[in-house]
């Protein structure tokens, strides 16, 4: 099989609203930097693959409009994804294995301003049972908070914790939206606190994928991804054991993290509790884990829905690129309290 | 920066379904205040029953009637109800296991505060005064001081007088629409009557409505430049269905029109003219109306028409 690397990573500063921006505005700067990292123009990319949310932008096709910052003609090899960008990766990795392309253009964005996204993320619920009640993001994720709670394996200090370890990550990261010392807050839907959830926020990112030699003479170091599986559970809540999360372990497994040790683990985890649930699935709590988790400061830093998957794979590759990690676990969540969930191990040579 | 350009948005959807008979037996059932749950591969019960096993996803048909009452296995004090959640006033959201089942249900609990809510306490539903086969045919569930049930579910054949086969499911979301800066700066030149493309730095085609993107070259289109007013007709269409809520008499003719200096036709309706009488090459101009935005149709100039070389490039 060939081997494919990540090879260029960009992404938007986050911002609470990005009013001024459309979205091919807020997009077409990150997909210029990227392209400018390789020296590719997007006549040479050979796919391009997206990830966005119609329901974010409360519009029919919204992607088609973003489309134009690519530079769409003549026509390009193009797909989307109604998902997290993570999973446009994931297509155009399973494009380039195939040997179809050689490189490959992966961007997503989001702007959850328009809109109210704890209503919006009801509509991925299913539409008999559970959509009807409106249950609402955090509600769903404070459930899911309350139930490792009484199970004895996390606490609200310890979740304070993560919320101050994850922001103080983020003090020094450039595009961050919430970052330093952010206070717990109100409480939102009990357990969980304002501090335990994510900010709400518009941004986008895009990351440039090659095969083999390809991506040796696009960069000195190239994030090779060494594994990368997704797996799904049962939709419905209560037929699952929502202290784990058995898809997150069986992609890590397919993925090959568990091999050899990580240094590094970029978790898509928008609320503080789901990271406990993460670090469980992923063996990350080991009394001798030195693994880095979220040094980017993860999605309590910055969460800009459709594009926070992808971040954490990119935030892993740059890592790589930068000499700071040699092995590298990325992951990237969707549906309601951790119901998809993709895995990928990134390598540096 | 030019002001930011916001207006409302509302997309609003009453989404109708089909059921199938797992799902179509579970609401009727809740009309009928019978909680149906199905038997799963591994002998769990699940409810709300699905049509496939969660687990091995084989089909699975096989209905039980399970209590009323049950345990609650997660919970969250939700202080601030939201639109469309089941109760208007602070409330739990719950994950409650009926008797009988293996797994939960989620609802909303109605208690005084979140000190009388604990996980392993016993609720029951409440029903709601009328029921239509839908899931908010739970009212939401209310704590039960009674004795637990004997937990065994009893087989129930789903059947029931006048079965709800499919739902109507209201939607609605709200958004704050803002167009960005290309598309905003068009809108504040349109309110003043003027038509503003933009060009391309790359292939200097100028675009009209601008998006800010050029969608050949892929890079910022940040150069205003003025078109038209005036335009020529380069391919069109003659409308004989009429849109709902549209005032507009049938036929009428729908039409691309390249404005003069634009490298894009855009679309409008040709008026002033009979329908039959539009052609390729006619010469129009905006006609704008009091207090509007926008143009609200186009209409001849009187010239002669324009030669087919000078449009063929924008059709």
């Amino acid at each position: 099989m060939r081997d494919v690397a990540v090879v260029a990573f960009g992404q938007s500063d986050h911002a609470r609203d990005s009013a001024e921006t459309s979205e091919v505005e807020m997009l077409m700067p990150v997909l210029h930097d990227v392209l400018e990292q390789t020296g590719l123009a997007a006549r040479d990319i050979g796919f391009t693959c997206s990830g966005s949310s119609d329901y974010l932008a409360g519009r029919a096709f919204s992607f088609t409009m973003a489309l134009d910052g690519v530079g769409a003609w003549p026509p390009i090899s193009e797909s989307h994804v109604e998902m997290d960008g993570a999973w446009a990766l994931y297509e155009a990795w399973v494009k380039l294995l195939t040997g179809e392309a050689e490189t490959a253009l992966v961007y997503s964005y989001g702007k959850s301003s328009p809109g109210s996204v704890r209503d919006v993320l009801t509509r991925q619920l299913d539409p008999y049972y559970a959509a009807p009640l409106w249950p609402d993001a955090v509600a769903l994720a404070a459930l899911q908070a309350q139930a490792l709670i009484d199970a004895g394996l996390t606490d609200p200090q310890e979740l304070a914790g993560i919320a101050a370890r994850s922001r103080a990550a983020a003090a020094t990261h450039p595009h961050a939206q919430l970052r330093g010392e952010v206070p717990m807050g109100e409480t939102l839907v009990a357990p969980l606190r304002t501090g335990d959830c994510p900010p709400i926020g518009d941004g986008a990112a895009a990351v440039v994928l090659a095969a083999g030699d390809t991506a040796r003479r696009l960069t000195d170091r190239p994030a090779w991804i060494r594994g990368l599986d997704h797996r799904i559970e049962a939709h419905a809540l209560g037929v699952r054991d929502l202290t784990d999360s058995p898809s997150t372990r069986l992609a890590a497994e397919r993925a090959g993290a568990f091999e050899r040790p990580l240094d590094t683990a970029e978790l898509h985890a928008p609320f503080t509790s789901q990271e406990v649930v993460l670090r469980r699935a992923l063996r990350l709590d080991a009394p001798d884990s030195t693994v880095c988790v979220n040094p980017s400061g993860g999605a309590l830093a910055a969460n800009p829905v459709m594009a926070t998957g992808l971040i954490r794979l990119g935030e892993a590759a740059a890592r790589i690129q930068r000499g700071a990690s040699d092995r590298a676990l990325a992951h990237a969540t969707s549906g309601p309290c951790l119901q998809h969930n993709l895995v990928a191990v990134l390598e540096g040579e | 920066m030019p002001e930011v350009l916001t207006a409302p948005l509302v997309v609003e959807f009453p989404f109708t379904r089909s059921l199938g008979p797992v799902q179509s037996a579970f609401l009727t059932g809740l009309r009928e205040r019978t909680v149906l749950g199905v038997t799963a591969s591994d002998g769990r019960v699940v409810v709300p029953p699905t049509e496939y096993d969660p687990v091995t996803a084989e089909e699975i048909r096989d209905l039980v009637e399970v209590g009323t009452s049950g345990t609650v296995t997660t919970w969250a004090w939700n202080p601030s109800p939201r639109r469309g959640q089941p109760l208007a006033t602070p409330f739990a959201w719950v994950l409650v296991r009926l008797d009988g089942a293996g797994t939960a249900l989620l609802h909303a609990l109605d208690a005084p505060g979140p000190d009388a809510v604990r996980t392993g306490m016993r609720v029951r539903v409440r029903w709601a005064p009328e029921r239509t086969g839908a899931i908010t045919d739970i009212a939401c569930f209310e704590p039960d001081d009674g004795p637990a049930g004997d937990g065994r579910p009893v087989p129930h054949s789903g059947a029931f007088d006048d079965p709800v086969t499919q739902i109507t499911l209201p939607a609605r979301l709200d958004y704050t629409y803002a167009p960005g800066r290309a598309q905003s700066r068009y809108l504040q030149a349109l309110a003043e009557h003027r038509i503003v493309g933009e060009r391309c730095p790359s292939c200097d085609k100028v675009y009209v409505p601008p998006r800010g993107a050029c969608p050949t070259c892929g890079v910022a289109t940040g150069t205003q430049v003025e078109v038209g007013p005036r335009g020529t007709v380069t391919t069109f269409c003659i409308v004989n269905i009429k849109a709902k809520n549209l005032d507009i008499e049938v036929p009428y003719v729908y039409a691309h029109i390249a404005l003069d200096g634009a490298d894009l036709a855009l679309h409008a309706r040709i008026g002033g003219i009979p329908y039959d009488r539009v052609r390729m090459g006619l010469r129009v101009e905006p006609v704008w109306t009091e207090d509007s935005r926008f143009p609200d149709h186009y209409r001849p100039t009187g010239e002669p028409d324009a030669g087919y070389d000078s449009y063929k490039e924008l059709i």
